[in-house]
């Protein structure tokens, strides 16, 4: 009887189970990678919206305060979102004909909300409270990024529990001055961490139970 | 279910000191009932009904394993911000509102706050500055939320049998103005619920004065005249009693359930909570009645009667106390004495279903005792006057001198005794319409039917039991197409156009017709009530002694009563409710023929035996539940069942209306029970997440400890280290001896928690999904038990055993001692459930919640995840609320005072049974109770360190009638 197999099928036999680990080793990486991506994180990815608002011009440029958009920063969990009032309170004199601005003058003569696109999305079994973040020290740019740089809006950070972590565990890595929190220029001094630690401090910041499940999830 | 009523006898007296028991079924040793007790989720095993094969099986079991992790990934759905054109002033994005109005049930109002998320009520909690709520609610208030949101509510307008419009109405209406006018509405006839609204009566008046010969008609299914009449007996004037619990020690009941269907029992149950603390002068509470009720579960003495009976009772002890002489029947000498040592600190209470007479002799008793003017004190019923009787409307509809009838909220098709036939008598009506929340019975039979505006979408007004007035606001426009009482009977005086807040606001500067209008409206608005407005005091003198009713003739009476959850019926169609367990019976989504054991023995019926019940003509059939401690020659049967229409309330229960009589609305004589040979399988709950160990409830006496002193239990000795929790240290104290079992808390903490309803298949199997639970407990002999309420929430041990078995982590602990649950990891090994010795997790085998209907969206609670199928869940100490309070404490700088963070249940809390706390200031409440003697941890030998612990009941029997 004449071989069934030819001499080199033990070759192609170990050089597939090889072929298979790497495959499994690489579908693992390449997933990981896709989860990390801005694909999957939405990071750096502008979202389109029915104004192109610029930040960069607001705020770099005009030198708008945060609050006078995000009213209810200081006050709720919800940043509040402007109303078309408020965009109208300006725009009613300057560019009052530009037709970017079109569905802004719309939304005032008919009452209709403008609908934006939702930036930054935590997960439904998440809840987060900006005012609280807001008066224990905590800047807008340390998670909404260099927003003064933005002329259309994207996600400066995914918003995973990992990143959470980060400063749940070690706040005085981010912490910054009350007076500093609305100022999009701050910059971290030499000594963070001791200062970070000081603000703690002055702040009632506690150094453990800011990663509890509960604290976030309910 | 077999039962061997000999066994059970002699099985609970031959027990040496307390035993507590909670089925029949448990006393009987009923095979399987050890099995039950130490398995987790008895039921499911016998539900593998798919016809799946082992290999089908694990091939399945391989691809979901395969798959699984793929459920932790989401993909980035695109989500929108809405923001206001205009911003509305008062209101932040994600802080909640509360806005002060009130709930009207058998017309009488009582306080509330409601909780609105960006303009959708989500939440209601007592007013207290409002007399009657004092910051409680009861169960229906908690589950109104539902109501408004319910899918089933009646969204159109209905003419014969088509969808119709308002604008039509109006011009068919235009017409019959115009008939009106000609024969000065004298074909025309109102028929309204019982009302106390001041903008209600003005337009009615209105009305008879634009049409002198029309007529208003009142009927209501809970009828509480009897109180006037027994008034009118008694004194010569139609007054009604308010009872001072606050200045009672001892009181006694005939057959009323005060604590728990009375429109001030809110108040009533916090007056007597408060005077039932041993460490002060504790009241003695003696019940006789033939239902078992809360206020009968509350008493230290509580003696079974049938109700055709309780009048001859009270006549003798009425003899005993004017002539002196000792009575023959030693328990009631007793009462006698005891009452005889309290003049004008005792207190005697009549229910309403008991007849004019009897309460005509529970007056003469008080004056007797001279409690007038001290533990009872009356007024004039709130306005307006009662109207003709019901059934006069009837004869006229019958003789076809009714053309036109508005049906103004309520039912009567359904409610109405059956003998006046009212079904047949509004076919004679050439114009009717009803004005509804819902397509009802009534709406069927009529030629318009009007979709109803809910308390909550509109402008009214109402008083209290106690006549202080509250104006009911809005909290959301009308979600469909409804409108209010007020609208309908503009329209019908001709001004279409009136909205209900010109209405309401033209009552109330009637009122107030000074220039301070505005600032008298918007206090009124902001207070929940209109100050000064209470009904002064009457001083009433009696006239005489009222003769005891002869002995009604022996045998078997029928005891109507509004269901302890769905009412009347008018709540039949709120799954909360349904699912609520009934008090005592413990029964959900129906109700049963209630009998004692003996009557039970007697007929050799056992639970869930279908009955037939026969009174004169009429008769239906309903199931048989075995109720231990109600009179032996009574069967108690609850009204709202048996509904024809609405999703969740169709075909529930039996229609007890139908055995309803015109003339004795509660307690009928003559009833034949006749046993069919059908069964009927009921959704009791009594039985549910059992705990194995003994005793779950600690009950002591006034005298014991008097005699003995008692000192709260240690923890034991722990082999675990111990954990210092430096920051809060949040822990409940819940007191047995306040709770009445009332179940407000757990509609609270459903409607709080956004918890979803199971349905009934799915309670039989155990898998209710309430995160708070009340045990209910006999103690003593079959037909006289005693009864005792335990709340069970998760203990939050400080070692709990959940969280060791959790193999994802995802029930752990925080620094402040919370047991949380993250919902995200769990995936639904249910380890931890079947590690809990408390039985107080909660597994969604399901998808209960709805996530696809459109109105149930709005009526969530934004701050608490919507649970999925396959995760575990349980109590969080609503740690939303927590956090709230701490993300405000973060941005204030104000610490948390002690009574800031208050749970749903303890909000709800009618005796402010339940206090929630932060162990670690010393002067908080929680920190106090715990501290005290009556201190004890639910099964604490187990050393899981339970945060959530219990205060003993503490009874105060008379030591004349305590047996040995």
């Amino acid at each position: 009887m004449s071989q069934l197999f030819p001499r080199y099928a033990n070759t192609l036999a170990r050089a597939s189970i090889v072929a298979v680990v790497l495959g499994l080793v690489g579908l693992g990486v390449v997933g990981y990678g896709w989860v990390q991506s801005s694909y999957a994180t939405g990071v750096a990815t502008h979202v389109s919206q029915p104004v192109p608002f610029s930040h960069e011009h607001h705020v770099s440029g005009l030198g708008l305060d945060c609050r006078y958009c995000h009213t209810s920063v200081e006050t709720s969990s919800f940043a509040g979102m402007p109303s078309t009032h408020t965009c109208m309170t300006c725009h009613s004199q300057i560019w009052k004909d530009s037709p970017t601005l079109a569905p802004v003058r719309e939304s005032l003569t008919t009452g209709t909300p403008i609908v934006w696109n939702r930036v930054y999305r935590l997960a439904d079994f998440a809840y987060f409270d900006h005012h609280a973040h807001v008066a224990k020290g905590v800047g807008c740019t340390t998670c909404h990024g260099a927003i003064e740089r933005m002329p259309l809006t994207a996600a400066a950070h995914p918003m995973r529990m990992q990143w959470c972590l980060e400063c749940h565990r070690s706040p005085e890595r981010f912490l910054r001055p009350r007076e500093e929190v609305f100022n999009v220029r701050w910059t971290p001094p030499h000594d963070q961490i001791e200062q970070g630690r000081r603000l703690m401090q002055a702040y009632g910041v506690p150094a453990h139970g800011l990663d509890n499940c509960s604290v976030c999830h309910r | 279910m077999t039962m061997s009523w000999d066994a059970i006898r002699n099985r609970l007296s031959d027990v040496q000191g307390a035993r507590y028991w909670q089925s029949l079924e448990e006393l009987c040793d009923e095979p399987g009932f050890q099995e039950l007790v130490a398995r987790e989720f008895p039921a499911h095993a016998a539900f593998w009904e798919s016809p799946l094969t082992r290999r089908r099986f694990l091939q399945l079991m391989g691809a979901s394993l395969a798959l699984a992790g793929l459920t932790a990934c989401s993909l980035r759905t695109a989500e929108k911000l809405v923001p206001y054109v205009r911003d509305p002033e008062g209101v932040t994005p994600g802080k909640p509102q509360f806005f002060a109005s009130a709930m009207v049930r058998d017309g009488h109002a009582t306080g509330l706050l409601f909780e609105s998320h960006l303009g959708r009520p989500t939440k209601i909690e007592g007013n207290p500055d409002h007399p009657m709520s004092l910051g409680a609610t009861d169960a229906f208030m908690q589950a109104a939320v539902l109501d408004l949101w319910d899918p089933d509510r009646s969204q159109t307008v209905v003419t014969r049998g088509r969808v119709s419009t308002w604008e039509a109405f109006e011009s068919e209406l235009l017409r019959q103005r115009q008939q009106w006018q000609a024969a000065q509405g004298s074909g025309l006839r109102l028929l309204t619920e019982e009302t106390t609204s001041p903008t209600l009566v003005r337009q009615v008046e209105a009305l008879l004065r634009q049409y002198p010969r029309a007529r208003w008609y009142r009927h209501d299914p809970v009828d509480r005249s009897a109180l006037l009449a027994g008034a009118e007996e008694a004194f010569g004037q139609a007054l009604v009693p308010h009872y001072r619990f606050d200045r009672a020690d001892v009181v006694l009941t005939l057959d009323s359930d005060v604590l728990a269907d009375e429109p001030a029992s809110l108040r009533y149950a916090r007056e007597f909570a408060a005077r039932r603390r041993p460490e002060g002068p504790m009241n003695r509470l003696y019940a006789v009645e033939a239902a078992a009720t809360l206020t009968g579960a509350m008493a230290d003495h509580r003696r079974p009667m049938r109700s055709l009976d309780v009048g001859v009772w009270a006549g003798k002890l009425l003899a005993r106390l004017q002539d002196g002489l000792p009575a023959a029947d030693p328990w009631l000498e007793a009462v006698a004495r005891d009452l005889l040592a309290h003049p004008g600190r005792s207190l005697v209470v009549v229910g309403y279903s008991q007849p004019a007479l009897v309460h005509a002799i529970g007056h003469a008793l008080n004056a007797r005792l001279g409690n007038l003017g001290q533990t009872v004190t009356f007024t004039a019923p709130a306005p307006p006057p009662a109207t003709a009787p019901f059934a006069d409307l009837v004869a006229e509809m019958h003789r076809g001198e009714v053309q036109s009838l508005f049906i103004l909220g309520a039912n009567p098709v359904w409610t109405a005794a059956p003998e006046l036939a009212f079904d047949a008598a509004l076919r004679r009506v050439p114009f009717s319409a009803h004005l509804g929340l819902y397509q009802d019975e009534t709406s069927a039979l009529c030629t318009w039917h009007l979709p109803e505006a809910h308390f909550l979408e509109a402008w009214s007004d109402a008083r209290a039991y106690d006549g202080t007035a509250s104006i009911l606001q809005p909290g959301i426009a009308p979600l469909y197409e409804g409108r209010s009482t007020h609208e309908v009977l503009a329209m019908a005086l001709g001004s279409p156009t009136r909205s209900g807040l010109e209405l309401v606001r033209e009552t109330w500067r009637g009122a107030h017709p000074g220039t301070d209008f505005e600032a008298f409206w918007t206090g009124a608005l902001e207070k929940g009530l209109v100050p000064g407005t209470s009904l002064p005091p009457v001083v009433p003198t009696p006239r005489g002694t009222p003769v005891a009713p002869p002995q009604a003739p022996a045998g078997l009476e029928l005891v109507l009563r509004p269901d302890p959850t769905i009412w009347d019926g008018r709540f039949a169609n709120n799954a909360w409710l349904q699912e609520l367990p009934k008090p005592l019976s413990k029964l959900t989504w129906d109700n049963a023929a209630l009998m004692s054991p003996v009557a039970a023995e007697r007929l050799g019926l056992s639970n869930g035996d279908v009955v037939e019940l026969r009174v004169g003509e009429r008769s239906i059939t309903a199931p048989v539940w075995i109720a231990p401690g109600q009179a032996d020659d009574s069967v108690v049967l609850t009204l709202g069942y048996g509904r024809k229409v609405g999703r969740v309330a169709h075909g529930q229960g039996s229609n007890a209306y139908v055995l309803r009589s015109a003339g004795a609305p509660w307690i009928q004589p003559g009833l034949v029970l006749r046993k069919t040979d059908r069964t009927y399988p009921l959704a009791t709950t009594q039985r549910h997440h059992r705990m194995a160990g003994e005793p779950l409830v600690q009950v002591s006496t006034l005298q014991a400890i008097a005699a003995t002193g008692s000192m709260p239990t240690e923890a034991p000795p722990s082999l675990y280290p111990e954990v210092a929790y430096p920051g809060h240290k949040w822990a409940m104290a819940i007191d047995l001896n306040a709770c009445t079992g009332c179940s407000a808390c757990v509609v609270a903490c459903q409607a709080e928690n956004n918890i979803p309803v199971v349905g009934k298949e799915q309670v039989m199997r155990e898998r209710e999904m309430h995160w708070l639970r009340i045990d209910r407990y006999y103690e003593g002999p079959l037909d006289a038990p005693r009864t005792y309420f335990q709340p069970v929430p998760c203990m939050h041990c400080e070692n709990a055993p959940c969280e060791v078995v959790c193999p994802t982590a995802a029930t752990v602990h925080d620094d402040e001692g919370l047991n949380a649950m993250v919902y995200n990891r769990c995936v639904g090994t249910r380890y931890c459930s079947n590690n809990c010795p408390y039985k107080v997790r909660r597994f969604n085998f399901f998808q209960f919640s709805d996530w696809t209907t459109e109105s149930l969206k709005g009526m969530r609670n934004p701050e608490v995840t919507v649970r999925s199928r396959g995760v575990m869940e349980k109590c969080t100490y609503c740690v939303q609320r927590i956090q709230a309070a701490k993300g405000d404490e973060a941005a204030t700088g104000r610490p948390i005072r002690d009574g800031e963070v208050r749970t749903a249940c303890q909000a709800a809390c009618p005796t402010r049974a339940i206090v929630f706390g932060d162990l670690n200031d010393p002067a908080s409440e929680v920190a106090a109770l715990k501290a005290g003697p009556r201190h004890y941890a639910l099964l604490g030998d187990l050393d899981t360190r339970p945060r959530t612990t219990y205060l003993s009941r503490v009874r105060n029997p008379n030591p004349a009638l305590e047996e040995a």
